[in-house]
């Protein structure tokens, strides 16, 4: 059982390694599209922006691997930066992103002086499972993410939205559409939760 | 909703810590890996590593650490101590650590947060920053640097707000009159920030209690609150904290 990280310049691969290393599972580092073709399941890390994101792909051609890999059938699992990208569109520097699942990326409103709402949503927050699915396997409905962006997915289809998570706005934090699925947190970085996440993602058949 | 983050701090000299701790048993007190792994079983949300090694040429035994505390704990942390230049940052975030923290490096050369945050992106950006009471000053607070041996001319409020134009992503506020007091966070001063600048504020310096976490929270308006001592040594565990903060109706993390 073979898995790849996506390795570009927004990858925060470092991370991710070492909770595959801590899960024991089998990874290879993907920083060109030959090493996708081998993968049985394939992880699409990400911090930074979507624009510094998308053109870095496509200078290597891993958005068109990415795309492969989407028709293929074979498990996706998008984090972060990630989980935006494979949407269509990001108002982040409007760009035009991977389109492998319709919606967009969308701000979070500008923060008022003294609603609490300060920008970069960085913390722990709460997912509520909105719909079973095996990533959620041994995690309390309710249970804490680390999360750390600006900018947050709107899949079309409501009914692909797995958990959501309140911050001024109710957000898709977990959606998945077929053998695509997407986190908005850092599940690397999320303690028990995230490595629990990260397993059941290892186990899951991408239906 | 978000939650308040615990955040334990570490100093770190030569790869070892320089508190002591109780509670390890069976384990190299003194460890910062060992150390951080308890913190992280315990609960804390956050962790940060103040590198205090004096050589510069000791400065590879914390990449050291920092590595192994990333393939072995799994929530962010940052690591800060005499970083001043891009390649120190990317050093440390290439090693696992989620961000960089600057202080008296960034006062001298401001344009560092703003290299940082542009090549990290801001959310890596901490600032740390060293407030006394001052009337002098317009918000009633100066800025130190330096370990806290030297003045400068900053006003705490606008070199917070400065630093948040620049790409600062987080202030870590450590206030020097109730440092070491253990005696109770200083209010007045995070209240301030909290309120005003428009990214987290955690605050630092003079937590003697689970009380004083829980008043630094809800009084002090803090987005996290930084502990060392009284979870070094014994006082409380992050775990008691985190009880005492969710009994007192404040949100925290419990997995």
């Amino acid at each position: 059982m073979s898995v790849a990280i996506v390795d570009y310049a927004a990858g925060n691969r470092t991370s991710v390694q070492n909770a595959l290393r801590f899960l024991g599972a089998d990874f290879t580092v993907a920083s060109e599209p030959a090493a996708l073709l081998d993968a049985e399941r394939v992880i699409f890390p990400g911090v930074g922006e979507a624009r510094a994101a998308m053109d870095d792909l496509a200078r290597r051609g891993m958005d068109a691997a990415l795309r492969a890999v989407s028709a293929e059938g074979r498990p996706l699992l998008g984090i972060c930066i990630g989980a935006q990208v494979l949407l269509q569109y990001s108002a982040e520097r409007d760009t035009t992103c991977l389109g492998l699942v319709r919606g967009r990326t969308v701000a979070f409103p500008e923060p008022s002086p003294g609603d609490g709402m300060k920008v970069p949503h960085m913390g722990w927050n709460q997912v509520r499972q909105d719909r079973v699915h095996p990533l959620f396997d041994g995690i309390r409905d309710g249970g804490s993410f680390y999360f750390v962006h600006s900018f947050y997915p709107c899949p079309d289809d409501d009914s692909l939205v797995l958990g959501s998570t309140e911050y001024g706005v109710r957000f898709a934090s977990v959606y998945a559409a077929g053998n695509l699925a997407a986190v908005q947190f850092h599940a690397e970085k999320s303690g028990r939760n995230g490595l629990r996440l990260l397993a059941n993602f290892l186990e899951w058949d991408g239906a | 909703m978000l939650e308040r983050r615990v955040i334990v701090c570490l100093d770190v000299r030569d790869g070892r810590t320089t508190k002591g701790v109780r509670f390890v048993d069976n384990e190299d007190v003194g460890d910062p890996v060992a150390m951080a792994r308890t913190y992280y079983e315990q609960g804390v949300d956050e962790l940060v590593f103040y590198d205090i090694t004096a050589s510069a040429e000791r400065r590879g035994i914390m990449l050291e650490v920092v590595r192994a505390v990333a393939a072995q704990v799994f929530i962010p942390f940052a690591v800060g101590g005499g970083i001043g230049s891009l390649e120190q940052m990317q050093a440390v975030l290439l090693a696992g650590a989620e961000k960089v923290s600057v202080n008296s490096p960034a006062v001298r050369n401001p344009r560092l947060i703003a290299e940082g945050a542009a090549a990290f992106g801001r959310q890596c950006m901490v600032l740390g920053m060293d407030a006394k009471r001052d009337p002098a000053m317009p918000s009633g607070y100066r800025v130190y640097i330096d370990g806290l041996r030297t003045a400068t001319d900053l006003d705490a409020l606008e070199w917070g707000q400065r630093a948040v134009e620049l790409g600062a992503g987080e202030v870590v506020l450590n206030a020097i009159d109730t440092d070491g007091t253990q005696a109770g966070y200083e209010l007045t001063v995070t209240r301030m920030l909290a309120d005003r600048l428009p990214v987290p504020v955690v605050a630092s310096g003079g937590a003697g209690s689970v009380e004083h976490v829980a008043e630094v929270l809800t009084d002090g308006h803090a987005d996290a609150a930084l502990v060392a001592s009284i979870v070094h040594y014994g006082t409380c565990t992050v775990g008691d904290i985190k009880e005492h903060l969710a009994a007192c109706g404040v949100p925290v993390r419990r997995e």
